[in-house]
């Protein structure tokens, strides 16, 4: 990867965590863990990847992004207000009545925002339909999918990873943010996925893991997906949830958090300095 | 059963009766068996679950896979009570409850968090407007819409017994508290709050307390309205709806669900054969739920006194 390009997506990912950050402090609470767990793809989807027009987010041809963990809406808000869809300071806003920013992602509210979900499951078919419908019109496009790994637990999502498969769809895309964690707690305890890459492959999908917060990591996956043809791609995200600020990682429980504003106000100085030392270097 | 209602929200959760109730059922009678999909820590279940599994399955996210499970236990002689959030408790799950449970004569309860606008912050996605009308119309079933901690846990504690598909939707958080603690309720008999000769409010849920707060109003301006807590939407007490019906010769209706198989549908069809008498509603209109506080949604949606009490007067207006 470039070294200039793979520094543009580092710097562009600490802005979506801070901006994602300063989201939920003006709420208070909300789905932080998973929102930060998947920053880093985001940040090569919209910042490189992507064949998109901010300008224009109904253009038909442009490559779209589904975030079937809905609850992670927050960090595609902050990743799109930085990309211009609509003004930084709607972010203030997140889940307030009558907001254009609820808890989880709408396209009937948020300009670039691809699909509506929040019901685990659901973004996935969604994403497959889209995929198939943009091929059965000739578009040139590409389907990104962001699912949880608990999210894995639907039936759902394996009933869509059949049809990808047998109708070998490859231009969609599908992350697993493996996050190792659900609502309850621990996937493992819960549900154990064993090998989500495996799994994956078995269903005939052309799968890789890699390690999940690493923006080069990623760009190569992508990369590495774009030169196999006539299968559907799986990029397994080894991540962890809360990624990027230190104390919410640490914090068991970190689904959702509810803080007051001298927390938040913690996790953005150690976000801030962490970004003032990248820069520096 | 003692009625205590001042207007004043109950101090406890409904999260603390469900936390402390449903383990004191699994531990007096072998027979119940708990079943979540990963929301355990919702309702403060989290531990208990996770330290019984041959009381609790945490089924993970898989609503559908849950119900159809639960049918399967009550095969095996258990009675089984699954816990999500209303929308996938109803929805997500509707077939496997109808079909697995409803049809295939395998009694189950089930329990709808957070219904209407108490979804408040999980927003639009998460807000079911519909399930009583989902679960109305499944045959046999029982639909209650819970009024508040107390009637919570006398439920809980019968409702095992009951034949049949049982659907409870209940909020997390609290509600005003109208029932003295340990009261008891009968499944099938509505509750009169307040009496009244002018017109009868028929409420259930978080929408008794606006009732009661409209009736109150009213009162101040000499409209004498009684208020009734229909809890019980399936099966709804029609000998209590026709007599304050046709008592007062004028209907309200008052749910946290929209005006589509709900109360105002149970209550106008009770009515309309033998009973017809002028009928107004407060209820959601034909529209998708919404991200906000739970009173920001309450009067976004028109669930408030104001609007029971404007409704009560259209409605003695066609008397
Ligand atoms: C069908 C459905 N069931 C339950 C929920 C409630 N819920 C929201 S997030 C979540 C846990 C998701 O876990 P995961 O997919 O691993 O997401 P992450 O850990 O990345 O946040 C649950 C159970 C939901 N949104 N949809």
């Amino acid at each position: 990867m470039d070294a200039q390009l793979k520094r543009e997506l580092q710097d562009f990912a600490f802005r979506i965590r801070i901006a994602c950050v300063e989201e939920f402090k003006a709420l208070g609470f909300g789905h932080i863990g998973g929102s930060l767990s998947i920053v880093d793809t985001l940040a090569v989807l919209y910042g490189s990847t992507m064949k998109i027009d901010p300008k224009n987010p109904g253009w038909p041809e442009r490559d779209k992004f589904v975030c079937s963990k809905g609850h992670a809406g927050p960090a595609v808000y902050a990743t799109l207000a930085l990309k211009g869809y609509f003004p930084m300071d709607w972010l203030t806003t997140l889940n307030k009545g009558g907001t254009n920013l609820p808890s989880h992602c709408d396209k009937s509210k948020t300009p670039g925002i691809d699909a509506t979900t929040g019901s685990l499951g659901q973004g996935a078919s969604q994403a497959l339909g889209l995929a198939i419908g943009d091929a059965l019109k000739g578009r040139k496009n590409r389907v990104f999918l962001m699912t949880g790994d608990g999210e894995l637990n639907e039936g759902q999502i394996w009933e869509t990873a059949m049809l990808a498969s047998a109708r070998k769809v490859d231009n969609l895309i599908w992350f697993v943010d493996n996050n190792k964690k659900q609502l309850d707690g621990l996937v493992d305890e819960i549900m154990p996925l064993g090998d989500i890459g495996a799994k994956f492959s078995a269903f005939g999908f052309h799968a890789q893991t890699i390690p999940g917060n690493d923006i080069e990591a990623i760009y190569e996956a992508i990369e590495a997906a774009s030169n196999v043809a006539g299968k559907p791609h799986a990029i397994i995200l080894d991540t962890v949830k809360g990624s990027g600020v230190k104390a919410i990682e640490e914090t068991f429980d970190n689904h959702s958090i509810t803080a007051k504003a001298e927390v938040y106000d913690g996790w953005l100085e150690a976000l801030n300095s962490d970004y003032a030392a990248f820069k520096a270097l | 059963m003692k009625i205590v209602y001042d207007g004043s929200m109950d101090t406890v959760l409904f999260k603390d009766i469900l936390s402390t109730t449903i383990p004191e059922l699994l531990e007096n009678n072998p027979d119940i068996i708990y079943l979540d999909a990963d929301l355990m820590s919702c309702i403060g279940m989290y531990k208990y679950g996770m330290a019984h599994p041959d009381r609790a399955i945490n089924c993970g996210i898989a609503e559908a896979n849950m119900v159809g499970v639960a049918a399967g236990l009550a095969l095996a002689g258990f009675k089984p009570i699954a816990h999500s959030f209303g929308i996938f408790a109803s929805r997500r799950v509707y077939d496997q409850a109808f079909l697995s449970a409803g049809y295939g004569q395998n009694p189950i309860t089930l329990i709808g968090s957070d219904p209407g606008v108490t979804a408040a912050y999980n927003g639009g996605t998460h807000m079911p407007f519909e399930d009583m009308a989902l679960y109305r119309a499944l045959p046999g079933s029982t639909v209650l819409d819970i009024t508040d901690p107390a009637m919570l846990d006398n439920i809980l504690r019968q409702i095992s017994d009951r034949p049949g598909v049982k659907y409870i939707r209940v909020p997390r958080k609290t509600a005003a508290k109208v029932y003295k603690s340990g009261s008891e309720f009968e499944i099938g008999q509505a509750i009169p709050l307040r009496n009244g000769k002018d017109a009868v409010i028929f409420a259930c849920g978080i929408m008794v307390h606006e009732a009661m707060q409209a009736a109150k109003e009213l009162a101040q301006e000499g409209v004498d309205v009684a208020v009734v807590d229909c809890f019980t939407v399936k099966p709804l007490d029609e000998k209590t709806v026709k007599q304050y019906a046709k008592t007062t010769g004028a209907v309200v209706t008052a749910e946290n669900h929209n005006k589509f198989g709900g109360l105002f549908s149970a209550v106008s069809e009770a009515l309309a054969l033998s009973c017809p008498v002028p009928i107004e509603y407060v209820a959601v209109e034909d529209s998708f739920g919404e991200v906000g506080t739970q009173p920001y949604l309450q009067e976004r949606f028109g669930l408030t006194a104001k609007n029971i009490y404007k409704k009560v007067k259209k409605v003695l207006e066609r008397k």
